[in-house]
């Protein structure tokens, strides 16, 4: 059983951290990254070409986080591989050790850098989660033959956006995860609390039983802010955030320091993170710091946080 | 309705290369819709040919191009023409039928784009993707399979914005479309349960269908 199975199912507070693989095939900062997040979360999610955009797989990188001791997540979308692709990699997954993955549809390749490539979607994310739950059933692969010496068992999660409109269509498709075999859901980065509080109340409503870990952006800049409003579907990071990193920034230009929105984005992550594990939110947290990966330990310190 | 769009002309041009007696086959049915293999159409090509210096030895039109008998028909008049090259201005299909039926090269001056509707005159929308295991019953009549750019079948992905697609601002998110579909219908329950995987063993290709009982 991974660390991240063992925290959620046995109560506990979960923490994951996303980590994108090298636009190459040189994963020193990867791994750098991952020597200072070791011990401190349940699991590292490998995206599996986010946003479109090539990158080296997620599988390898998987494979380099394992063999140094984390505990790797692999996302895996349906936007390049058919089902056998998908499943012929979650069997090489599983002679690694990787026994956690995260489910997604994926972005479309005509939003990324490779825009020529073709798009699979042979499954979609709960077409996914359904084939990896009847081959751990049933031993059997995806076209219902046998599978040599058993089928191997995964952890298995997708993703949710709370802020949606209509939520019911998120909230119905959440529920479908669920069934499909979903123990745990990572939801896309959240900044207001109260928004948040109100999708919760309605998988609550709808009376799905999973483990929400909360999605937490570090930001870094006003101007990324304003960014992700505008071009990242799900996103709404509050106007007095905004302000606020855009008045750190004024200071430091004022003081000359460099460094205090990060600082700041920092410091309202951990507040973030903090609030939702007093107040028993949800059951987790799953932080994407967008190539900040190292500076994931001093939130979790800040926010009190750690998963022993 | 198969929706057909000319090609560059300069593309058709380089494929009759040296090509001097041509014969031009129109379409009666969609390419006449999409004024891509009209009677207009096939005039207006004749006189660009002609004023490129080549000789349109004969037009014929077909009723429907992807119909054997009577494409076989007008392809007869069209050979008797003697033409060292024949246009078809229809869509991929009846491009295939003249081609068996001719005696000389059948070179195509539309691409076929999608099966779709006219939405109104000269607006044309894909509908349907052929995917051989209709959905609409349960998706309120809108196709989640041709109007969701990434094919769908369990609802929204999370990239629409105010409405629209992430691939596509200007195209609407079908699976919003379907639930105010299902809404006004109250049908919302048509949208609980994960959809049986239908797979792609139906459209496998080429497919061939007999209804006859023998060939």
């Amino acid at each position: 059983m991974g660390m991240l199975e063992k925290a959620l199912e046995g109560g506990k507070f979960g923490v994951t951290v996303e980590m994108a693989p090298p636009k190459g095939y040189d994963f020193k900062e990867q791994m750098e990254a991952a020597e200072l997040l070791k011990g401190k979360v349940h699991g590292v999610n490998v995206t599996d070409m986010q946003s479109a955009c090539l990158k080296a797989s997620s599988l390898g990188l998987c494979i380099k986080l394992k063999e140094a001791g984390l505990e790797p997540i692999i996302q895996v979308t349906g936007r390049d591989r058919s089902r056998m692709g998908i499943m012929g990699d979650m069997l090489s997954a599983a002679a690694f050790g990787i026994d956690t993955m995260l489910a997604l549809t994926g972005d479309h390749p005509t939003v990324g850098d490779c825009s020529q490539s073709k798009p699979v979607y042979d499954l979609d994310s709960v077409g996914i989660l359904h084939m990896l739950s009847v081959m751990e059933a049933t031993g059997t692969d995806c076209g219902g033959n046998e599978l040599e010496g058993g089928a191997p068992e995964f952890y298995k999660g997708a993703a949710v956006t709370p802020v949606y409109e209509p939520l019911f269509l998120q909230i119905n498709k959440l529920r479908q995860k669920v069934e499909a075999g979903a123990r745990y859901i990572q939801t896309q980065g959240i900044f207001d609390l109260e928004s948040f509080k109100r999708f919760m109340d309605e998988v609550d409503k709808a009376n799905i039983k999973t483990h929400i870990m909360a999605g937490i952006i570090p930001l870094k800049a006003a101007g990324m802010a304003k960014y992700m409003n505008e071009n990242v579907p799900g996103i709404a990071v509050p106007q007095d955030m905004i302000d606020r990193l855009a008045a750190a920034a004024a200071e430091g230009k004022e003081k000359g320091v460099k460094g205090l929105p990060t600082q700041l984005g920092i410091e309202m992550a951990a507040e973030m993170i903090a609030k939702i594990k007093d107040e028993g939110l949800c059951d987790g947290v799953h932080i994407m710091a967008i190539g900040a990966e190292k500076n994931v330990p001093k939130i979790l310190e800040k926010a009190g946080i750690s998963i022993d | 309705m198969i929706i057909t769009q000319k090609k560059p002309i300069d593309e058709l041009m380089a494929m009759l290369g040296d090509a001097k007696k041509i014969a031009i086959l129109g379409c009666g049915s969609c390419a006449t819709a999409c004024a891509t293999g009209g009677e207009k159409e096939i005039g207006e090509l004749k006189a660009y040919l002609e004023s490129k210096g080549k000789t349109v030895v004969a037009t014929g039109m077909a009723d429907y191009c992807c119909m054997n008998m009577g494409v076989k028909t007008a392809m007869k008049k069209l050979n008797a023409a003697g033409p060292d090259a024949v246009v078809c201005m229809s869509c991929g299909d009846g491009v295939q039928v003249a081609a068996n039926h001719a005696a000389a090269p059948v070179y195509p001056s539309n691409n076929t784009m999608f099966l779709g509707e006219a939405v109104k005159f000269g607006l044309f929308e894909e509908a349907c993707h052929l995917c051989g295991d209709c959905v609409l019953g349960t998706t309120g009549g809108i196709c989640p399979i041709s109007r969701c750019a990434k094919s769908l079948v369990n609802g929204p992905c999370g990239g629409q914005k105010n409405g629209k697609c992430e691939v596509n601002p200007e195209n609407d998110c079908a699976w919003i479309l379907i639930y105010k579909r299902l809404e006004s219908l109250g049908m919302l329950d048509k949208l609980a349960q994960r959809r049986p995987d239908k797979g792609y063993e139906k459209v496998s290709y080429p497919r061939t269908i007999n209804i006859r009982g023998n060939k």
